[in-house]
């Protein structure tokens, strides 16, 4: 198991040299000028000799790279263009609402589709299982922010139980905060919920149809006991797999969610970032969140070998 | 004492009859057997018996088990039967236990499941379970999993799980099927002294013929979802009053008459062939350790010539008939094939390539079902430079067809249409079809009934007098091998251990090992000693 996690997290660390020679050589280098980029076709020469003093892009590249890498490793990502403020205090204080929601929407997308995909699979073919089965179709058929716009119809002006929007800091308290979030986290949660439903139900049929299933039927389980205690673990690696893309998804790709809900989330920050051409922004924001997949799908990795003893004992 | 009664079972799915009338009886301390070929409804009578037949199943008769009638038992109360006074084993070991759970857990689930005992007993007792089976603390802790044991060691662990509770029957449904015939000798060893020791009554499902005579008190013979003949074991084989029984029997025993192989002539040279695989890196650093599948094999197969090659799973046949045919890189020795070798570098030459055909064991998997029968056997013609076209085509697969006893009318159906001997049929006229100088059959008729296989050896043993075949004929099964060849290789651990003529070293084994192999396997009663034994 030990040695495992080392390959695994050996793995990670190379992910990561590789993304981002990637991100600065995609970025940085090819094609043109970012001070160029950054200040549009109309920039007079000087300001664009002092902004490219200001990136340090009159050093050699390879040394551009390595102060780049070494600043982030040190917490220093920067200072933005645009807001004249340094990117990681801008990634902080967007990180306290993305990371969270992230977190929020995942489990509650978690504790929907669990039981309604092992509920489906135990009924495989009956009604209920109809049922849950027509409702994931149209969680992952209606847009999020359609979902969106009808929870605050409902919930915020009709019953006035949440607030439409905006986020008031978790300064105000925890209460305060995740019920700021809730309407945005149920949002992100249903379709991505319909989707690991049918995920689940899927991998849960499939192991229905085991031999060892069948062995455990015969030692005198019910179908129940069978379901849960032999059918729900082996069932889980392919759940998991989608949890983990899900959970990268839910950090950046959910700016439609925070224009909704005038949320100040990662996602509208890479959009602000991008339509100013704050490239340092843009950079910084993309390094980390290839930085979250990663370390994302090492945890995933890691909760494999929990799951499955023969990735264990594999090294 | 009667400990199990099946009584006029009858089973049907959506109106089709599965079993009709279906009766037999088990006695406490008795071995029954049933058998019959694929389709004879065998599995389904054990799967009535511990009451987990697929859903949508209707049964009509009575099973009574200790006169109770488990038919009209609510499932709750099945459940409570199950693996508490009926254990069951199942067929395939690999697959049989739950991957992510320890075995000691396994095996203690059976005893918790039912409350029988409180946990640190019922550990104790899973314990006590499997070093009765054999599986001793020192080597296999609670704690193992099934990925780290063998195939015969998973099913002792199925075995222990059937019996932790003493149940007062135990079914087995083809229990050693899938294992090689060494350790298909330990587990049924194992199970009669269970048998004995516990006094269970146990049925036992089985197509082997072979391994009833050696096994059963009783026999129940089926057919078509029927019993077509039931008695105590050497009775039945003694005297055989259904003719089903009488031709299960024949096809069991079937030889066939090889034409004389001609003067020999070297065909296919296998020298010091070596076949490493490279296993994980253990350390970062440090080289990569090899397993040494094949280990400096020769041989040479005559024009003409029938070989059988016969080892246990694991021993490196599989690996060394892919290497022949060039689907494997070797890392020492030389494969020539009429004095041409069969790789250049790592990748086959195409114009030795052309000259064999291989035929595969499994008759359902190996061709693709969307594409008709003239196109799945014309497919060798992709190794030939002008392949035939036109009515030439046309031609071949007819010929090719009709060679293997189908029809040319069969050129245009589909896989599925096909039954499990035909589809074998398929395979070898696939095979046939560029005339290749070798045929390889591995396992090529393991997966079929015995009657099939019986016609699949006479078809053959017809080809072999039609045509001058050279073939390699690869097998687990020695009975087969025993007739369907001229000169045997037995191989073990990566190297041929013994050599010889088939019937000099079947009757004479000279290495410890070809004589623990014939040990092993089971064999089918002499009828007339068993004739003058019991006579009518």
């Amino acid at each position: 198991m030990l040695r495992y996690s080392l390959k695994r997290l050996l793995s990670l660390l190379i992910s990561l040299a590789v993304a981002s020679v990637v991100i600065f050589l995609v970025i940085e280098v090819a094609p043109g000028d970012p001070a160029a980029i950054m200040l549009g076709i109309n920039a007079q020469p000087d300001t664009l000799a002092s902004l490219r003093a200001e990136l340090g892009l009159d050093v050699p590249k390879w040394e551009r790279y390595l102060n780049w890498v070494g600043g982030m490793v040190q917490g220093d990502f920067g200072t933005s263009y645009t807001y004249r403020t340094p990117v990681a205090d801008m990634i902080a204080a967007r990180m306290q609402v993305s990371l969270p929601l992230a977190l929020y929407a995942l489990t509650l997308s978690t504790l929907i589709a669990f039981p309604a995909g092992i509920y489906a699979a135990a009924r495989r073919g009956r009604g209920g299982d109809m049922a849950v089965m027509g409702a994931t179709q149209l969680g992952v058929a209606v847009p999020n922010f359609w979902f969106a716009m009808m929870l605050v119809l409902l919930f915020a002006i009709n019953l006035r139980w949440f607030g439409a929007g905006g986020f008031p800091g978790w300064d105000k308290g925890l209460w305060a905060g995740l019920h700021a979030l809730t309407l945005p986290a149920i949002a992100l949660a249903l379709p991505q919920a319909a989707i690991l439903a049918r995920v689940m139900r899927s991998a849960l049929i499939d192991i229905l149809g085991e031999d060892f299933m069948r062995t455990a039927r015969a030692k005198g389980l019910t179908r129940r006991q069978a379901l849960w205690r032999h059918g729900v673990r082996n069932a889980l690696i392919p759940v998991l797999t989608i949890i983990g893309l899900q959970f990268s998804f839910l950090l950046a790709g959910s700016i439609i969610i925070e224009q909704v809900f005038y949320l100040p989330g990662l996602g509208r920050l890479v959009f602000q970032a991008i339509s100013a051409r704050d490239l340092i922004v843009v950079e910084s924001v993309v390094m980390l969140l290839v930085f979250a997949v990663i370390t994302v799908n090492f945890l995933v990795d890691i909760a494999y070998a929990l799951v499955d003893p023969r990735l264990r004992s594999r090294t | 004492m009667t400990l199990l009664s099946v009584e006029n079972l009858s089973l049907a799915i959506h109106k089709t009859p599965i079993l009709h009338g279906v009766s037999l009886t088990v006695d406490a301390g008795e071995i029954v057997a049933v058998t019959g070929e694929s389709g004879s409804g065998k599995s389904m009578t054990a799967l009535s018996v511990i009451g987990l037949l697929p859903d949508r199943m209707e049964a009509k008769g009575a099973i009574r088990l200790d006169g109770q009638d488990m038919l009209a038992l609510p499932e709750r109360n099945l459940c409570a039967l199950r693996g508490n006074a009926v254990g069951m084993v199942f067929q395939e070991p690999m697959t049989a236990l739950n991957p992510v759970r320890t075995i000691g857990d396994q095996v203690a689930e059976t005893i918790l499941v039912h409350k029988a005992m409180p946990p640190e007993q019922a550990r104790a007792r899973a314990r006590e379970v499997l070093d009765r089976v054999g599986l001793p603390e020192e080597r296999f802790p609670l704690t193992r999993y099934p990925h780290e044991l063998s195939g015969g060691q998973r099913q002792r662990v199925v075995i222990a799980m059937a019996i932790a509770l003493r149940p007062k029957l135990l079914i087995a449904d083809e229990p050693t099927t899938a294992l090689d015939v060494t350790t298909q000798a330990q587990i049924l060893e194992l199970l009669k002294g269970l048998v004995a020791e516990f006094g269970m009554g146990l049925l036992m499902i089985t197509h082997d013929l072979a391994v009833v005579a050696d096994l059963a008190d009783r026999i129940v013979v089926m057919r078509h979802g029927e019993v077509v003949e039931t008695g105590a074991t050497r009775q039945v084989l003694a005297h055989m009053r259904h003719p089903y029984t009488r031709a299960l029997f024949a096809a069991s025993a079937h030889r066939v008459i090889l034409p004389p192989a001609p003067p020999p002539e070297p065909l296919l040279r296998v020298e010091n062939v070596v076949r490493d695989y490279r296993l994980p890196r253990t350390k970062l650093f440090a080289p990569p350790g090899h397993f040494r599948a094949v280990k400096g094999v020769s041989f040479t197969l005559n024009r003409g010539e029938r070989l059988g090659l016969v080892g246990e799973s694991g021993c490196g046949k599989s690996t060394l008939t892919r290497a022949i045919l060039g689907l494997e890189p070797i890392q020492g020795g030389t494969i020539t094939l009429d004095g041409d070798p069969v790789l250049s570098g790592n990748t086959p030459r195409r114009e030795v390539r052309r000259k064999m055909q291989v035929v595969f064991q499994d008759p359902f998997g190996s061709f693709n079902p969307r594409h008709r029968v003239d196109r799945l056997i014309t497919e060798p013609f992709h190794l030939l430079d002008t392949p035939p076209t036109g009515s030439e085509r046309t031609r071949a697969i007819d010929k090719a067809l009709t060679d293997v006893g189908l029809s040319p009318a069969d050129a245009g159906k589909f896989i599925h249409e096909f039954s499990g001997g035909q589809r074998q049929r398929i395979a070898i006229a696939r095979a046939l079809i560029t005339r290749p100088q070798l045929i390889l059959f591995d396992e090529a008729v393991s997966a079929l009934d015995v009657s099939v296989r019986a016609q699949i050896l006479d078809l053959l043993a017809d080809l072999c007098k039609a045509y001058v075949l050279t073939y390699l004929f690869i097998s687990h099964d020695l009975s087969v091998v025993r007739t369907i060849t001229d000169r045997v290789l037995v191989m073990k651990s990566g190297e041929i251990v013994e050599q010889g003529e088939t019937e000099a070293v079947f009757s004479s084994p000279q290495h410890p090992y070809t004589q623990s192999l014939i040990d092993a396997a089971p064999v089918l009663p002499d009828r007339e000693a068993l004739l003058a034994e019991l006579p009518a």
